[in-house]
């Protein structure tokens, strides 16, 4: 129902602001938000649904910084993912030919 | 002899055309709980005041068959008529024919009526239900929705524009609603996106339904595309009539003036607002209480609830409010209320309605989220839409004002004509708690009773900063008053202000952050 319609009869919530505790009634979007994490350079994640079209890594191996990863098609488009950092390869997720969903962990560097 | 047979021919071309897309296509219409096209506006305009146009237009397409086919008025029903006993421009897809989908033809005749609209300097309703572009027509269909945005971009801030969606609004479609002023929904009936739930599920493997992808709700809680929810149709068409009887007609017109009914007996300003600023009450009764008759009539309603926005009468006359919302968030600015309360800003500036704001804000909502968001550019929004409004701007502090709240809300740093506080009301840089924090930390940290110390600290602040009256000394408030006087001084201000007149320097537009 309407946010603050219905907010009127529920119980009432708390909110700090610079050091003071407010009594208030949250709103869906606020309740819903995510909490942050700091992003992990080692871990590759799908940026958006899509295809694993080549793997040009393994798990094990030597790897430069910035060297083609895999080929990933998502949108009708090819995209090159690269290694983010020089090192060895943990472990790769993923087969050529996958589905992948948003947010996948692909691969993830030691 | 000849006339009555002309006559007849007349008539019974007519009624092809008034068949719409035929008894099936209507009966499935009905089926889904909406009104035909033609109905729709019946219903919204005075009685028989409706005078349509472009009846017998035909498409022009030849590809894939369609030389072969016959689409009555192509679609859409384009006409004026009066609401209120004023002229209004309309035009309503009609779904029963192929769609409501846009061809060429179908485009000309919206934007013949939209030019009508511009030109006659009236309201134009757009009502939407439609498939989208009829793919059949190809580029014609997109240069149709093209000059539309062109028109709706063309007539902002000189006619008031509002798109009621009855409907599928899909794909470029839902670009002219979203340039125009007011957008109207219905439950269970609006849907609007981008990209549909078939492109999502094959481009992207996800699977949602329209309704959860863009139904009413959703445009009128999480996006803040739509103004209005209704649950049913009738409601929606009731609205609009509502919005109108506050709106003036175009950009040099005023409202009209009402008959002055003093506020509701049942709203007492004296007893809405608690003394303790930690807790909350709904800033929509201390509107009850000022405005004529208790009529608020809030825009956005559902979206962005910690900011409340809407018409109201004060002595008959059409003013606009923006107020923070102690109920929800404790009203704090946000990236969400801040886009909300600046577009509304400018729609009363644009339209001459004068703007008063009702203060009671602890600051921004802290929070990863709203920095990465950009509530610095949308916050900026605010500052922005205050500054440059030039319509009388009279600005009341309920309770609290701190820190860059206290300057975004209609501020006298912003050009607010005149500034009232109620007696309790705290301006200051942030709340006493945070204030004693940082300025006694050492004799705070150094106390052998740190806690006591805290609170004897935080007294001290309260009694000598939490008050209008520093603000008042320097003129930064005209006047503190009590509660029962608000009406009174608001009506005052309005009065004095009606021919303001202030000169804003020279230049082709400004360039507000968005």
């Amino acid at each position: 129902m309407e946010t603050s319609e219905s907010a009127k009869s529920g119980r009432l919530k708390s909110i700090n602001i610079d050091g003071t505790k407010y009594k208030t009634h949250y709103t869906t979007k606020f309740s819903q938000r995510t909490k942050w994490e700091k992003p992990d350079v080692k871990k590759v994640f799908s940026f958006i649904p899509g295809t694993i079209i080549k793997v040009k890594i393994s798990a094990g191996k030597k790897v430069k910084n910035g060297q083609l990863a895999l080929i990933f098609e998502a949108m009708k488009m090819r995209n090159r993912v690269y290694v983010p950092k020089a090192g060895i390869v943990k472990k790769v997720n993923v087969k050529e030919g996958e589905l992948v969903p948003k947010g996948k962990l692909i691969f993830e560097m030691e | 002899m000849a006339l009555k047979k002309n006559i007849r021919e007349l008539q019974k071309r007519r009624k092809e055309v008034f068949a719409g897309g035929g008894e099936k296509a209507i009966e499935k219409q009905i089926a889904m709980g909406k009104l035909t096209a033609r109905e729709r506006i019946i219903s919204l305009v005075d009685k028989g005041s409706f005078s349509e146009y472009d009846l017998f237009v035909e498409h022009e397409a030849r590809d894939f068959n369609m030389d072969k086919k016959t689409l009555h008025g192509d679609g859409v029903i384009i006409g004026t008529g009066t609401i209120h006993k004023k002229p209004v421009a309309i035009f309503a897809q009609d779904f029963t024919v192929a769609g409501g989908s846009l061809g060429l033809m179908h485009s000309r005749k919206i934007t013949k009526i939209m030019d009508y609209a511009l030109k006659m300097r009236m309201p134009l309703i757009g009502i939407n239900d439609s498939g989208g572009a009829r793919i059949q027509e190809g580029v014609n269909s997109l240069a149709g929705y093209g000059e539309i945005f062109f028109r709706n971009t063309l007539s902002s801030g000189v006619i008031p524009q509002i798109s009621v969606i009855l409907g599928p609004c899909a794909g470029g479609a839902v670009y002219s609603p979203a340039l125009t002023d007011f957008v109207f929904v219905t439950d269970k009936i609006s849907k609007m996106f981008i990209t549909g739930p078939e492109v999502i599920k094959t481009v992207l493997g996800e699977e949602i339904s329209m309704e959860d992808l863009g139904g009413a709700r959703v445009h009128s809680e999480i996006t803040g595309n739509a103004h209005f929810f209704a649950e049913s149709e009738v409601e929606t068409l009731d609205q609009i009539k509502k919005l109108l009887s506050f709106i003036p007609w175009n950009n040099t017109d005023k409202s009209d003036i009402c008959k002055i009914k003093a506020p509701k007996k049942e709203f007492k300003i004296g007893q809405i607002v608690p003394d303790d600023p930690r807790q909350p009450y709904d800033v929509r009764d201390v509107l009850n209480s000022i405005v004529d008759d208790s009529d608020f009539f809030e825009v956005q309603k559902m979206w962005a609830a910690n900011m409340v926005i809407g018409f109201g009468r004060l002595g008959g006359k059409t003013v606009g409010f923006v107020c923070n919302q102690p109920l929800v968030l404790a009203g704090v600015l946000d990236v969400d209320s801040s886009d909300k309360a600046a577009r509304f800003i400018r729609y009363c500036d644009a339209f001459n309605i004068p703007i008063i704001t009702l203060v009671d804000l602890p600051g921004y909502l802290p929070g990863v989220d709203q920095e990465h968001a950009g509530v610095i550019r949308h916050g900026a929004k605010l500052l922005y839409a205050y500054s440059e409004a030039t319509v009388p701007k009279i600005t009341l502090i309920i309770r609290k004002a701190y820190g860059g709240g206290y300057i975004a809300m209609s501020s006298r740093h912003l050009r607010a004509d005149f500034v009232f506080s109620w007696p309790g009301a705290e301006i200051a840089v942030m709340g006493p708690e945070g204030a004693a924090n940082i300025i006694f930390r050492k004799e705070i940290n150094e106390a052998d009773d740190p806690e006591k110390m805290r609170q004897k600290k935080i007294k001290e602040y309260k009694s000598k900063f939490s008050n209008p009256y520093v603000a008042a000394a320097k003129g930064y408030i005209d006047a503190v008053i009590e509660p029962e006087e608000t009406r009174k001084l608001f009506l005052h201000a309005i009065k004095v202000s009606s021919n303001k007149a202030i000169a804003s320097p020279n230049k082709k537009h400004g360039i507000p952050p968005f």
